[in-house]
């Protein structure tokens, strides 16, 4: 009875690029399963039991360190949380042999942050432990957009079709290339706004709409989210001033009222208030900033879930 | 997978379900304190007909509630094919009530420790019974029903076939043989 058997194809996750539509769908009907557990009174399953977690974290995180070690936590694994401050990587080891000398300490998954793109593959290529990349330079940021994804669809009952406009940001985002992977895999409309220094040059290669203000962005827009200008990711900064930016590009209640009646406001955190965003509208009731956060919780049970060895059958 | 034989037809399959839903009340003697569980998938259906049944025959409606016991299996890890995990929904606390666990076929005895574990972590029930369609034998786990619908002897290559109308548009018991053998 292997027939209609489905799961994850790769012992990792690396990215959104490499997932398939029905993977994706796959982590989000988990997902919604491992919703209800984070509501119950013992928040708390069995699942991996006797797994060893290890949360590796070169880059600085409080929002996704924090989510994937209550994940961690709910689905019983044992965790162990490695910052790049305090440890050897100062005394000068290289990431390969931090890595090799954890797993020689018999992990079962690994996730890992870091500042360079491609530093998960290298791990994943070398060990034999799962790896889960929680955000890797400005590459991709797996499952951020996956909470996304489920946030979304858990609101408007779909993905496809809908008309997604992502604002912000753009060239330092990793947030945002994991999120055109998934959304344009699963058919939603992707329209992506910035200043033009924010703007990597042809991204509409990747199957989006590129708009020059905020409000041909908000036009028609069922879904908005705000990205975060990365100060720490630009020499200089790319902007005569953040008022400025604010100015053009900030989310205001009413610039919101161009976007579509009802548009959800998203932002994946840490937001600037006053600078991509205005504070009525962060805690205004279209917001979903706070649902993302929750979301986000049961999104990477399901991840590590499915990697740990949860196939499915189709009964 | 062949077919060897048709064990139950539709009629005395609902039948069965019938005297499963009038022992539980009578082995409780009443209907207080009970809260019918069904375990997913096909004690889900089994569960919602045995809650009709009481209602029917007693007048009150019993509470009744899902458990998904996914999480809680011990094959994780075996790289056996899993099910969906899907939301488990109680109607009410379990604390001091009488649970009844309603599945369609008890075989090892497993699924019903993962549906204790399950349990317990939700509260703690007064007692908990377990009511089955068919009881298949070969247990690997000190586990028994308090309420069966029809025992019947099985090899361990042999598999039962619970159809049922909600799930699989009729109601029917079957013996099939695994010809292919699963390693």
């Amino acid at each position: 009875m292997r027939t209609g058997t489905t799961g994850l194809r790769s012992k990792d996750l690396l990215g959104i690029e490499p997932l398939s539509a029905q993977e994706i769908e796959l982590i989000l009907d988990t997902a919604e399963g491992f919703k209800e557990v984070s509501e119950r009174p013992i928040k708390k399953v069995p699942a991996l039991r006797g797994q060893l977690v290890i949360n590796l974290f070169m880059e600085a995180s409080t929002r996704t360190r924090v989510s994937f070690e209550i994940a961690e936590k709910r689905l019983s694994a044992d965790t162990l949380n490695f910052s790049a401050s305090g440890s050897a990587v100062e005394k000068g080891e290289t990431l390969i042999d931090t890595a090799e000398n954890l797993m020689a300490m018999r992990p079962d998954m690994i996730v890992i942050r870091h500042k360079h793109p491609g530093s998960p593959k290298i791990l994943a290529d070398r060990l034999s432990a799962s790896v889960i990349n929680a955000g890797d330079g400005a590459h991709e940021h797996p499952t951020q957009a996956l909470l996304d994804a489920f946030t979304i669809r858990e609101r408007l009952g779909r993905l496809s079709g809908v008309n997604v406009s992502i604002v912000g940001d753009i060239a330092h985002s990793r947030v945002v290339r994991s999120n055109i992977h998934l959304l344009t895999k699963m058919g939603a409309n992707v329209t992506l706004a910035g200043p033009p220094t924010l703007m990597p040059a042809e991204i509409e290669k990747m199957g989006v709409r590129v708009v020059h203000s905020l409000d041909e962005a908000l036009e028609g827009a069922e879904v908005v989210m705000m990205l975060r200008i990365q100060l720490e990711r630009q020499g200089k900064l790319s902007l005569p001033s953040l008022r400025e930016y604010y100015n053009t590009f900030g989310l205001t209640p009413e610039r919101l009222r161009r976007a579509r009646e009802g548009a959800l406001v998203m932002h994946p955190g840490p937001m600037n208030r006053g600078v991509e965003i205005a504070s009525d509208v962060a805690d205004g009731p279209w917001s979903l900033i706070l649902d993302q956060v929750t979301n986000g919780v049961a999104v990477r049970m399901a991840v590590l879930y499915l990697l740990a060895g949860g196939h499915l059958t189709e009964s | 997978m062949d077919v060897k034989k048709r064990l139950l037809d539709g009629a005395r399959m609902r039948r069965a379900i019938q005297r499963m839903a009038i022992e539980i009340v009578e082995k409780n003697r009443g209907t207080q304190e009970l809260i019918i569980i069904g375990i997913r998938s096909r004690g889900v259906p089994i569960a919602e007909r045995i809650c009709r049944l009481i209602e029917q025959t007693e007048g009150t409606a019993v509470p009744m509630g899902i458990l998904d016991i996914t999480l809680y299996r011990d094959d994780l890890t075996t790289i056996a094919p899993q099910p969906v995990v899907k939301p488990t929904k109680f109607p009410e606390p379990i604390d001091d009530k009488v649970v009844v666990l309603v599945d369609d076929v008890l075989y090892t005895g497993r699924t019903v420790r993962a549906a204790l574990d399950a349990l317990i972590d939700f509260g703690r029930p007064k007692a908990v019974q377990l009511a089955v369609l068919i009881d298949r034998g070969h247990r690997e786990l000190p586990v028994h029903a308090d309420v069966v619908g029809k025992v019947i002897p099985t090899d361990r290559q042999e598999v039962i076939k619970v159809k049922l109308e909600e799930t699989d548009g009729e109601d029917e018991v079957l013996l099939m043989e695994n010809s292919e053998r699963e390693s």
